[in-house]
């Protein structure tokens, strides 16, 4: 057979035992140790970054969760009282936070059907070069500023909601969110709402999008070949698909919508009590707080735009922590 | 047994394309809603261009499910699901034009010939539109940016090398991390670099606003140099290293130069998302209305020009800022042509 | 190029003999006909008339012309990339989801052509269904929701439910092995099992033809024989097409084999005939190069 060397076949086949594995060593060179270790260090410094922001906040607030523990949260009332005298202030961000999140809300109810229907039109329904020109639309839309969005919703789209929530009014205001009893429409968390929605339907679309378009295209021919229309294939296969993808998606929108800043202040009226009436001109919104007080704020008060700052970081953090694992999950299931 | 002999070439054909019939009826049903739309504005109270839409997009997907009905309940949905999503896309996209149109007609009313060089240095706001000139909101914006880019781009490359190519223990932790600081709201990294840079130097300056600008800036280019390293073939690292190559040698001499444009486009992707923020700067760099190129002190900035003119009420600082909402809009559609050239040439590798 | 008349009787000696005894079925079941409009004219399988396929400005597929008796099996048989499945999707109009696809020429069915104008594409394939090769139950639904997906989506409504799932679900040889699980998820089934499961929901509509695309290259041999008897017991009530790489496949199955060729250009029908005669007789030599293993 012409082997080099002669192979005994009492072993051919017979396993006795198996060998020990070898160790292998692979140290780095120096260079590469260095490398990594700066590679490393110059990673972390996000995280560093990340807990300092939260550390530095709550060091500069602590002071107002001493004074008031978790009536900061709760209570509405925003006095400063005596500024000579910090222990006559009373101050509690709980009819901003609410606020924050009915406008919030009101954005992402607003903008999800519209996603949806975005993300559907694009991937099944219009041919490869309309869809390149609509990509590129949203992402030209997703990068501008929130100040241009500011500064058109006050001057055009201002005057508009303020007709269309006199007429809601009228209609429905037997509802009492509906129901405006002072009187005084405006800026609204309604317009707010519906302003923010613009701005985070690209988000949610370009996820959305994204998830859709990996649905298993064999299930859509199987739907397709037991005699489904587009619209059936797409509600058997495409939308149970994708719903923890537009679920992720949707809460990345949320979190925006949260920490929005400029729009919100030239959109919504700065009430300092919890209010329900989405039409009426009150609102709240944590982060325009901040703006709006930040310019004539006493020492004790830049405090408590502190510690507002460390909870808005906080409920963004988690909701933008929630949206990243259903994201991610959802691309894992492909 | 018969033969067929080809008498002329087959032409391709798509006999599954609508028909003429349905195009003719699609049209049909919206002709017929846009004038009982215009109806309705007359009888209503719903006026005007946006009435009118109102009108005929409802009445629209129930003009086309009427001229579908004899087709069976199944094509009916269908039909109707069509022209539903079909609306919803025009009415989100009418806002956005919007947007595009005002600040152009609006924008273009403060643009005289020294606009982009005069600053606002002995103009007060309330002015006539043909004095004063946004340069000292521009050299603020670009000082800023590219203090910004110093800093955060090379922090991002780093982060993304990490994930990549060293792929250490805590790689998923990193990315997670990333993902979440992109979440920070603008005026919580404002917040927090007054917390310190500010208080820390008694006073605003454009070095602030730039740091807090950075912080901004990082999870963008971190993320996107991520996706573009991560497209590296692995090929090209183990013919490297099979060359004898150190780690580093390769991740510099080989992976980065391959990927430059990618890298390019990240860092431009992240000053593309900064370059309008507002909120941080009203807390760190505050205002300026003259041209100045100390990084120590409060600077102009476009977005704060926007802000402070709108603030004050007058027509013609009102028109001012939407000036500079021109400016800017103008500035995100430049990077954003950027960033297709520069993927356009990465996909082209 | 040939054009074959075939023969709509078929002589039951020539049929590939399946060991397993079983049971045929009656030829209309009472369930379907109360339920189905059924076309008064209907008349027999299906023709394929001159037909060519692009996908863009690629020719694909040139000139086949060939007739599917009623309630037989012919094969669509050849090497890989000469448009058998392509030809097979033309048959029940999967083949305009591909973006920039194209066609010419005319496809028979109940004696009309289904690319006409006013022919609803969903009725077609309500008509002529379709099993794909990787077997695909839908994940969302359980087995017997997956029995009767199509119904729900092509809005035909059924009095009972039930029974034509069991219905279903026995003419496609699952039913024994399924019937105390049909609250299961569709995918906990095996793989031929899911093959079969496919089968079931695509006889849900009651289709008068029933095309398979490769149905048995991603099964075990085992699951593999299982769905070839369920197909030859299938074939007592509807014509059959089913493509397939597997020529000992063809040679069981079908009564009937259609052998395709690619020269590089566009796929061509090269023979069409009698199983039989393909197997043992080829009038060309390509086909006998093909049917005896020297290509393919």
């Amino acid at each position: 057979m012409g082997l080099p060397f002669t192979v005994s076949c009492e072993h051919y086949g017979v396993q006795t035992t198996v060998p020990e594995k070898r160790s292998i060593e692979n140290n780095l060179t120096r260079v590469d140790k260095v490398f990594q270790n700066l590679v490393t260090l110059g990673a972390f410094f996000s995280m560093v970054v990340l807990a300092a922001i939260g550390g530095f906040l709550l060091y500069r607030g602590f002071e107002i969760f001493k004074d008031f523990g978790f009536s900061f949260i709760t209570g509405s009332k925003w006095d400063i009282g005596n500024p000579e005298d910090t222990s006559t202030a009373i101050l509690g961000i709980g009819a901003m936070l609410v606020g924050s999140i009915i406008t919030a809300i009101i954005a992402v109810l607003l903008s999800v059907p519209f996603a949806v229907a975005t993300a559907l039109l694009i991937e099944f329904y219009v041919p490869g070069w309309i869809k390149t020109i609509l990509v590129s639309i949203l992402d030209l839309v997703a990068a501008l500023p929130s100040v241009v969005f500011g500064i058109w919703g006050y001057a055009v789209l201002l005057p508009l909601v303020e007709d269309w929530s006199v007429t809601i009014e009228h209609y429905l205001g037997w509802i009492p969110i509906f129901n405006v009893p002072s009187g005084i429409f405006g800026r609204s968390p309604f317009l707010a709402g519906l302003l923010l929605s613009l701005m985070i339907v690209p988000i949610i679309t370009s996820v959305a999008r994204e998830v859709y378009s990996q649905a298993p295209r064999d299930l859509i021919d199987a739907a397709s070949a037991l005699g489904g229309t587009r619209w059936g294939a797409l509600r058997a296969v495409v939308l149970p698909f994708g719903r923890s993808g537009l679920v992720g998606g949707t809460m990345l929108g949320l979190g925006r919508a949260l920490g929005e800043t400029v729009a919100v202040y030239l959109t919504l009226n700065l009430v300092f009590e919890i209010n329900f009436k989405i039409l009426a001109s009150a609102g709240g919104n944590v982060a325009s707080l901040i703006a709006t007080k930040f310019g004539e704020a006493t020492e004790y008060e830049l405090k408590a735009l502190m510690a507002s700052g460390l909870v808005l970081f906080l409920v963004t953090l988690l909701v933008n922590f929630g949206a990243t694992m259903i994201v991610n999950k959802s691309r894992k299931i492909v | 047994m018969s033969i067929t002999v080809e008498t002329m070439a087959p032409v391709p054909t798509r006999p599954w394309r609508n028909s003429r019939a349905t195009g003719m009826r699609n049209l049909g049903a919206i002709v017929l809603a846009a004038i009982c739309g215009a109806a309705i504005n007359q009888v209503t109270g719903l006026s005007g261009f946006l009435g009118l839409f109102l009108a005929a997009a409802f009445l629209f997907p129930v003009f086309v499910a009427v001229a579908n009905a004899k087709r069976g309940a199944n094509v009916v949905t269908d039909r109707i699901a069509s022209a539903v999503i079909a609306v919803a896309f025009i009415a989100v996209t009418i806002p956005w034009l919007s947007i595009f149109i005002t600040v152009f007609q609006k924008g273009s009313e403060a643009f005289h010939s020294s606009y982009l060089t005069d600053d606002m240095r002995i103009t007060p706001s309330g002015d006539d539109l043909q004095y004063g000139g946004i340069a000292h909101a521009m050299v603020g914006t670009l000082l800023m940016v590219i203090v910004a880019t110093i800093i955060s781009v090379p922090f991002g490359i780093i982060a993304a090398i990490y994930i990549v190519e060293v792929k250490g223990r805590f790689a998923g932790l990193i990315r997670f991390l990333v993902q979440a600081m992109s979440g920070v709201p603008s005026i919580v990294a404002g917040l927090f670099v007054y917390s310190t840079v500010v208080i820390f130097f008694g006073g605003f300056s454009a070095w602030a606003g730039a740091v807090a600008l950075s912080i901004l800036m990082l999870p963008t280019v971190a993320r996107t140099s991520e996706e573009v390293l991560k497209l590296v073939s692995v090929d090209l690292r183990t013919s490297s290293a099979a060359l004898g190559a150190t780690q580093a040698r390769t991740v510099f001499t080989v992976v980065i130069p391959t990927v430059a444009s990618g890298l390019i486009t990240a860092a431009v992707l992240g000053v593309a998302r900064v370059v309008g923020e507002t909120a941080p700067l009203i807390l760190t760099s505050s205002y300026f209305v003259a041209t100045s190129t100390n990084l120590n002190d409060p600077i102009a900035s476009l977005p704060i020009y926007i802000f402070s003119s709108l603030g004050l009420g007058d027509q013609n600082a009102t028109a001012r800022a939407w000036g500079g909402a021109l400016v800017l809009l103008g500035l995100v559609f430049f990077f954003f042509l950027l960033t297709r050239i520069f993927s356009s040439r990465i996909k082209r590798k | 190029m040939e054009n074959n008349q075939m023969d709509s009787q078929v002589n039951e000696t020539t049929r590939p003999h399946i060991t397993a005894k079983v049971e045929i079925p009656e030829r209309r079941s009472k369930l379907h006909t109360e339920d189905l409009q059924v076309d008064a004219a209907l008349k027999s399988g299906l023709e394929a008339r001159s037909v060519h396929a692009w996908f863009d400005k690629h020719h694909a597929l040139a000139d086949i012309s060939l007739h599917f008796p009623k309630n037989t099996v012919t094969g669509l048989i050849g090497p890989s990339g000469c448009g058998k499945s392509t030809f097979l999707r033309l048959l029940n109009r999967m083949h305009e989801f591909i973006p920039r696809a194209a066609m010419a020429g005319e496809v028979l069915f109940a004696g009309n052509d289904i690319y006409d104008p006013g022919v609803n594409p969903i009725d077609i394939r309500r008509r002529i269904g379709m099993v794909f090769q990787k077997p695909n139950p839908f994940p969302a639904m359980n087995i017997g929701e997956n029995v009767v997906a199509g119904l729900k989506l092509s809005r035909v409504k059924t009095s009972n439910k039930d029974a034509l799932i069991e219905d279903c679900l026995t003419r496609a040889g699952l039913w024994k092995e399924v019937k105390d699980r049909l609250g299961s998820a569709g995918g906990s089934l095996s793989g031929g099992q899911q093959q079969r499961l496919c089968i079931a929901r695509a006889l849900a509509l009651n289709p008068e033809v029933l095309l398979l695309d490769e149905p048995c290259s991603a099964l075990d041999p085992g699951s593999t024989l299982r769905v070839e008897e369920t197909i030859v017991q299938l074939s007592a009530t509807m014509t059959i097409v089913i493509v397939t790489h597997n020529m000992q496949q063809a040679a069981r199955v079908s009564d009937y084999c259609a052998f395709f060729l690619s020269d590089g250009g566009p796929g061509q029908l090269v023979e069409a005939d009698l199983t039989t005669n393909i197997f043992s007789n080829p009038s060309d030599s390509r086909t006998a190069d093909y049917v005896q293993g020297r290509f393919g």
